[in-house]
């Protein structure tokens, strides 16, 4: 395909690097990714009084929540409300923007019937989503903080590095998951319990030291949220920079995924013009 | 007038061309509606795909200017050549060529958000159709004006009528002149005035070039409009020439 908006060309015999051609694409579209992303945002709170304040109450409300049911069980955790919040942060970032993406895939397939966009623009636009929702969430993080006596550290100005891998990973997931979503309609309602299991394997409401060592060995070996989520809490919860190793495996972890996911979407998209 | 026959000859600009283009579709043979399902048969090694071709072995050009009918029965192929034109679906075999900006008048106002305000779906559906923000901006007052809204645009689209709704999605989709427009069907857009409107705009970017390809069930339409009609059977193009014939064709081809 040529650069042009207005000429196209397409030959079978010689097709150009579909992953590649995607990723241009993508960037020509940008004004079409940011209006997806708007509206994402604004139709969410739109009709609600406190708008986009929810985005912050929301996980804020799940916090108080886990630590007047938990902070008597897990009380071993200094700063325990903390704790849960940022790991709800990386947590709620993973599961809605992963799951956004199946969804906006599918309600715009009637319009990917029609009209061409980048297919990856939906997906692209929950990622963005996700990350305007998770800054705005790092204000009452840090008020909580302050308020629990928690040391806020400069470090916390690292956190863009691991969000920006967590988006990496939840992209290429998500673009996996959008994938299986067109073929199965099933898919989206499997996903929902999935999250659930997923969420209890992975150390987010409770300290990863209640583990049983074989089994704390089990997650941190095949669960990749594990290093990705501890990865997010190390320069906002505990205040410091990871070290080489606890950066360097969520890193590939990402990329992989990513790469995987890109490759696999963007090979089967062309049938999703008569699947979806 | 020889040497300006001539001169006008050489001005033909074709702006689709297909050629030996075939489309085939991977369609599992037994409808698996579920992935476990799937999962199921893959292991027992009973997932079959059956291959379907939607388009066999078809070579068209269609030049600049012409106002181009696409007929056929249910499942000829009509989609299928549509999706093609709008760069959704790529051939399986062969190669296509499109020189020019395209624009599918979709069905009017798909892609519209019900929460949002008028403006706000003018914008979004203005990026749909691949216009940048600064593009978008100089087109805004025209749009507005063209639609006629200019007193609810600051309201939520859900509180539109279906007319109104239309007219705003007409407006967008036709806010600059495309080289090819592809009409799905024809337009049932708002009252008698509107649809006068939209026909007019519709001439109007004719009469500059716009080469216009339709796909219609009424023969009426196809006849009136057409100035060149292509004939799909089966994926297979069977005729492509004078509307009338065409449609003769067609129709004989029904009652057998």
């Amino acid at each position: 395909m040529s650069n042009n908006k207005n000429y196209y060309v397409y030959d079978a015999k010689n097709k150009s690097a579909k992953p590649l051609e995607e990723l241009r694409q993508a960037y020509n579209y940008r004004y079409l990714i940011s209006q997806l992303l708007r509206r994402d945002i604004v139709t969410r709170y739109k009709r609600s009084f406190l708008g986009i304040g929810w985005t912050m109450l929301n996980p804020l409300g799940t916090m108080i929540v886990l630590s007047i049911a938990f902070s008597q069980v897990f009380n071993m955790t200094e700063g325990y409300p903390a704790y849960v919040l940022s790991g709800l942060m990386a947590w709620n970032f993973f599961s809605q923007t992963t799951y956004a993406s199946m969804v906006n895939l599918v309600w715009g397939g009637g319009l990917l019937k029609r009209i061409y966009m980048p297919r990856t623009s939906f997906a692209l636009a929950a990622i963005g989503t996700g990350m305007v929702n998770t800054l705005l969430t790092i204000i009452p993080m840090i008020i909580v903080m302050l308020v629990l006596g928690v040391p806020v550290k400069l470090t916390i100005f690292f956190t863009p590095i691991p969000l920006l891998l967590l988006a990496l990973f939840s992209l290429g997931f998500g673009l996996i998951l959008s994938t299986l979503a067109v073929y199965f309609p099933d898919v989206a309602e499997m996903y929902q319990i999935v999250l659930t299991a997923w969420m209890y394997l992975t150390p987010v409401i409770y300290p990863e030291e209640i583990l049983p060592e074989n089994i704390l060995f089990i997650i941190s070996t095949f669960n990749p949220m594990y290093s990705l989520m501890k990865l997010f809490r190390i320069p906002i919860f505990y205040g410091r920079l990871p070290t080489f190793e606890e950066f360097l495996l969520p890193a590939l972890i990402a990329l992989v995924v990513f790469i995987i996911g890109w490759l696999f979407f963007t090979y089967r998209s062309d049938e999703f013009a008569y699947k979806i | 007038m020889n040497l300006r026959t001539k001169y006008k000859v050489s001005l033909v600009k074709t702006i689709i061309r297909l050629e030996n283009v075939s489309v085939e579709y991977r369609i599992p043979s037994e409808r698996i509606g579920t992935l476990k399902e799937y999962v199921i048969r893959w292991v027992q090694g009973k997932v079959k795909q059956k291959k379907f071709l939607a388009l066999k072995d078809v070579f068209i050009e269609i030049n600049q200017g012409e106002v181009f009918g696409v007929i056929g029965h249910n499942g000829a192929g009509k989609s299928t050549m549509l999706k093609l034109f709008a760069r959704v679906l790529p051939p399986t075999i062969g190669r296509i060529e499109i020189s020019g900006s395209v624009s599918p008048l979709l069905e009017l106002g798909a892609g519209f958000h019900h929460e949002l305000s008028g403006r706000e779906n003018v914008y979004l559906n203005g990026a749909i159709l691949g216009y940048s923000r600064e593009e978008m901006k100089s087109k805004f007052d025209s749009i507005v004006e063209f639609s006629g809204l200019h007193d609810f645009i600051d309201a939520p689209i859900r509180t539109y009528s279906s007319g109104m709704w239309a007219r705003l999605g007409f407006a967008v989709a036709t806010a600059s002149r495309p080289d090819l427009l592809l009409v799905d069907e024809i337009l049932a857009v708002g009252d008698e005035e509107f649809q006068k409107k939209c026909f007019d705009r519709i001439e109007e970017f004719r009469d500059n070039g716009t080469t216009i390809v339709i796909v219609a069930h009424s023969m009426q339409v196809i006849k009136d409009r057409c100035s060149r009609v292509c004939w799909l059977d089966h994926g297979e193009l069977k005729y492509i020439g004078d509307p009338e014939e065409a449609i003769s064709h067609y129709r004989k081809s029904q009652t057998n």
